[in-house]
């Protein structure tokens, strides 16, 4: 029974949900355990024999254990003509790994009782596991046999190519993913982030397991590889544990060089379809993680559609007026481009008003900046917020981690963060909000047509 | 939760967490500490000093399923009013509060609870626990904030429902499989009801429901049992108790003699669906062993990848695009089982359901096996040992079973229950409740092509 309502669905940012399943985040939003130490998170760096590296926070309180990682080179390393085999080859490491055939890796996965799944996003593969420490060594054997020598026979890969295919053809009657689908489109042109990472029902249908096996072989190796432990083990056997599931792995990788590019802004995409609500999404410049106003705009960011109840768009759109149930903003920052995003759905009557108020919240933004008391609430809360929203339990440690060494910030970055925060001033926000905030947005409406759409 | 077609399987685990009532305490688990205040309010105290983090939450023993006839959606619009100030607070002063030390918040509501949390560092449990037993009673409820909220709810139940033509037949589909019991209405209500609550209707649900007898307080994190204590009676303690609440008794089910089936034909779906529900006991209603014996007989029927239905469906036939069985056994009245499926490539939505059908049928006639029963057992009880990871999850179970009729002590024991099932039993239970001639099925069908 899918029947318990929540409050507000947080702000997320939709463009990254492009392909993403369509399960609804009805029932109980994931709220956290708590995992991190008391003062900050100590975090080792252990380096195996074979020369891979993983960031272990070693924790004994419950026996279990998370692995992440993530291999650089996701569903943008798609050939053309293949496109969506990333996306397929992660539905395929459980399905038969070395010795084991499909059936019979999954019956030893469920008597060893370790969860383990793979996914692809734009720029990276990611895969995760848990198990129970008495089972460590049965877990990470398996995890060795899927990482190194997944069989990709062609029973398997049938059957998960059909369930994909299923899913690609309802998103071809789904409005929403139709627009989400469009407004990629223009705003990424020929680049690969245009693309739905499940791919075509034609591309997905000529990929072989020949092409898999080449795929796997291009992206799993140990230069662009990053680990995150967290559980009930300790350095020295993680070590092994590292140079047995990842050892023999090639050093280097065989990637396509991917062009970085911007979103094409100052356009309005359309997709007409009459529901009684419609969706509206703008895409303003985003700004790099390196980029020394960083912290600025996502500062600008949190006062504007962060995901409390309190930002100014919530106000304004959803508590003031009464016009949506979520609405709310995110800066994108991916490996080939960045974007802030904003969006809401809102009924499709008063579709125009909203997006008039949410202009007019922005251009306030980008004209007056932030006031003091925002400034200071903003920085309590984005510092007090770090461990509850991060580090709230062994996966959500995990993948904090994980994105640390892949976006190269540091082992001490969580640390440091807080006085990054509490560096910037006014001014700085102000100045950040007119850099972004200025520029004329590409903008997508899935609904019935407006009476203007400037 | 399951039945949303397109859940991929591993949707099958997750589920795990969400369905399970209540969980293990093996001999490493933390102890829960569970008393009552002089007004009636209960308090749960579940330990976890890993972070410095506190989940504080309040449950109140009313859901959608306690709502007057013709109110539908008062539960929850009355949820989100609970934000809108008191006579102490300013109109979002709260929210501000949680917001500026960092903290998350959020509530929810079900047919037989309303829930809200905070998380937020130790050092902040006490402002937390003065403005929740501030709203829980001094409530400043005006037509202006009233207006918008009522707009609000609106445009959820059309994200939620409208937007979405699997919610809504499912939404059908309930209100067909219980013919007098009030879980056939939505949580979220009727839209036609919704556009009529008023503030009178808010302040009488308010007055009815909310006082410190009819809520559980489950506090669970970096906390010292006694001083919880200590700050609960100190806090929530002054709130004077409310009225003796009547017994929850609900109308119930006349006996069910017909087969019934539900249809929507709609433009936005590519690929039919199919689901099938049954009405049947919970973890309060049922006689001793059954509701547990359903939750191994929904893991073995169709919980997940190596369940009856997924290796026969899709991968030995290959069929299906997706398929499993759920049971919600949490819950205050006669719950639902049910099974879903969704055809892939040429395989008809006809097959599909045929092929569950006959997986139901062998499981009645013919029953479970010893192993299948003890491999379902021991991933029930492993995903128990996952479930301690997370602090806030094992608040909500506690406050789920406690407001749905079950002990702390049920909770405790649930593993030791589950670990009696035998497969006479789920035998047992599938023969009883899963008649054909009592059954709902909903269709969820595409345009036909022209």
């Amino acid at each position: 029974m899918a029947s318990i309502m929540m409050k507000n669905r947080q702000g997320t940012s939709r463009l990254t949900q492009l392909c993403a399943t369509v399960l609804l985040a009805v029932a109980f939003v994931t709220m956290p355990a708590v995992l991190a130490a008391r003062a900050g998170v100590d975090i080792q760096e252990v380096k195996s024999d074979s020369g891979v590296t993983a960031w272990l926070v070693e924790d004994y309180t419950v026996p279990i254990i998370t692995v992440r990682f993530a291999f650089k080179g996701g569903t943008t390393q798609d050939p053309a003509g293949k496109e969506g085999i990333a996306n397929l080859m992660t539905g395929l490491f459980d399905e038969g790994a070395g010795d084991l055939d499909s059936d019979a890796f999954q019956q030893r996965l469920d008597e060893v009782g370790a969860e383990m799944s793979f996914s692809a996003t734009r720029d990276a593969i990611y895969g995760q596991m848990r198990m129970l420490a008495e089972e460590r060594d049965n877990a990470f054997d398996l995890l060795r046999l899927a990482v190194n020598s997944p069989r990709f026979d062609q029973q398997p890969v049938d059957r998960i190519r059909a369930q994909l295919n299923t899913q690609i053809q309802r998103a071809l009657r789904d409005p929403n993913e139709q627009g989400m689908e469009k407004f990629a489109k223009a705003l990424y042109g020929d680049h690969p982030y245009a693309r739905r990472s499940d791919g075509r029902l034609e591309s997905l249908g000529s990929v072989t397991p020949d092409d898999l096996h080449a795929l796997h072989k291009r992206i799993f190796a140990r230069s662009n590889l990053h680990v995150a432990v967290v559980g009930a083990i300790d350095a020295e056997t993680l070590k092994k544990e590292l140079d047995r599931v990842f050892g023999p792995l090639p050093q280097d990788p065989d990637l396509v060089p991917i062009e970085r590019t911007q979103p094409k802004l100052g356009q309005v995409v359309h997709h007409p379809y009459n529901l009684p609500q419609a969706t509206l999404q703008l895409v303003y410049p985003g700004l790099e993680r390196e980029d020394p106003e960083f912290f600025a705009a996502y500062i600008m960011n949190h006062v504007l559609g962060g995901g409390t109840f309190s930002s100014r768009l919530f106000n304004e759109v959803r508590e003031k007026r009464g016009l949506a149930y979520g609405v709310g903003s995110g800066l994108q920052t991916s490996d080939y481009s960045d974007a802030l995003v904003i969006g809401t759905s809102t009924r499709a009557d008063r579709a125009e008003e909203a997006l008039a108020v949410m202009r007019e919240t922005i251009s306030k933004l980008a004209e007056e900046g932030i006031t003091e008391d925002e400034l200071t609430t903003s920085k309590t809360y984005l510092i007090g917020a770090y461990p509850i929203n991060n580090l709230d339990s062994s996966s959500a440690v995990a993948s904090t981690l994980l994105e640390l060494q892949r976006d190269n910030l540091g082992i001490d970055y969580i640390d440091r963060r807080v006085g990054y925060i509490e560096a910037v001033t006014k001014e700085q926000v102000k100045a950040a909000a007119q850099r972004l905030l200025k520029s004329e947005p590409a903008i997508l409406i899935i609904g019935p047509e407006l009476k203007k759409e400037e | 939760m399951n039945l949303i077609p397109g859940a991929v399987r591993r949707a099958a685990i997750a589920a795990v967490f969400m369905t399970v009532p209540v969980t293990a305490f093996s001999e490493q688990a933390p102890s829960v500490d569970y008393f009552s205040l002089d007004n009636g309010l209960e308090v749960v105290v579940i330990p976890d000093r890993r972070a410095p983090v506190v989940t504080h939450m309040l449950w109140y023993k009313v859901g959608s399923a306690d709502e007057d006839p013709g109110k539908s959606g008062i539960a929850h619009f009355f949820e989100h009013l609970m934000f809108k100030g008191t006579t102490n607070h300013a109109p979002g002063e709260f929210s501000a509060r949680v917001a500026e030390v960092g903290g998350r918040e959020n509530a929810f509501t079900s047919y037989d609870y309303t829930a809200y949390y905070q998380q937020v560092a130790p050092t902040e449990l006490r402002t937390m626990m003065e403005f929740e037993a501030d709203r829980m009673v001094n409530l400043v409820l005006t037509d202006e904030v009233i207006g918008p909220e009522r707009d609000v709810i609106i445009e959820e139940r059309n994200s939620r429902v409208e937007n979405d033509p699997s919610s809504l037949l499912s939404e059908e589909v309930s209100a067909t499989l219980y013919q007098n019991h009030p879980y056939r209405i939505p949580v979220i209500g009727w839209m036609h009801e919704i556009e009529q609550l008023n503030r009178e209707d808010a302040i009488d649900f308010y007055k009815r429901y909310y006082a410190p007898n009819n809520a559980v307080l489950v506090v669970a994190g970096d906390v010292d049992p006694g001083e919880v204590r200590e700050m609960a009676t100190e806090i929530y303690g002054k709130i004077p108790r409310g009225p003796k609440l009547e017994e929850r008794v609900r109308p119930t089910e006349p006996e069910q003699n017909t087969k019934r089936t539900v249809q929507l034909t709609d433009d936005r779906v590519a690929v039919p669906s199919f689901s099938k529900r049954w009405v049947v006991p919970s973890y309060r209603t049922a006689e001793p062993g059954e509701a547990e014996a359903l939750d191994i007989f929904s893991e073995v029927l169709g919980g997940g990848l190596r369940s009856r239905i997924y290796q026969e469906l899709i991968v030995k036939q290959g069929i299906a695009s997706s398929a499993g069985a759920f049971y919600q056994g949490v819950s205050l009245d006669d719950t639902s089982f049910g099974v879903y499926g969704s055809p892939r490539g040429e395989a008809t939505l006809e097959q599909v359901e045929k092929a569950i059908d006959a997986e139901i049928a062998k499981i009645v006639d013919e029953g479970v096996t010893q192993d299948e029963v003890e491999k379902a057992k021991k991933r029930y009880l492993r995903s128990m040992i996952f479930a301690r990871d997370d602090q806030s999850g094992m608040a909500r179970i506690y406050g789920s079973a406690l407001t749905t009729g079950s002990t702390v002590e049920d909770v405790a024991k649930w593993t030791d229950r589950i670990r009696e099932v035998t497969p006479e039993a789920v035998q047992k239970v599938a023969k009883k409740y899963l008649d054909d001639r009592r059954s709902v099925a909903g269709y969820l069908l595409p345009e036909e092509a022209n």
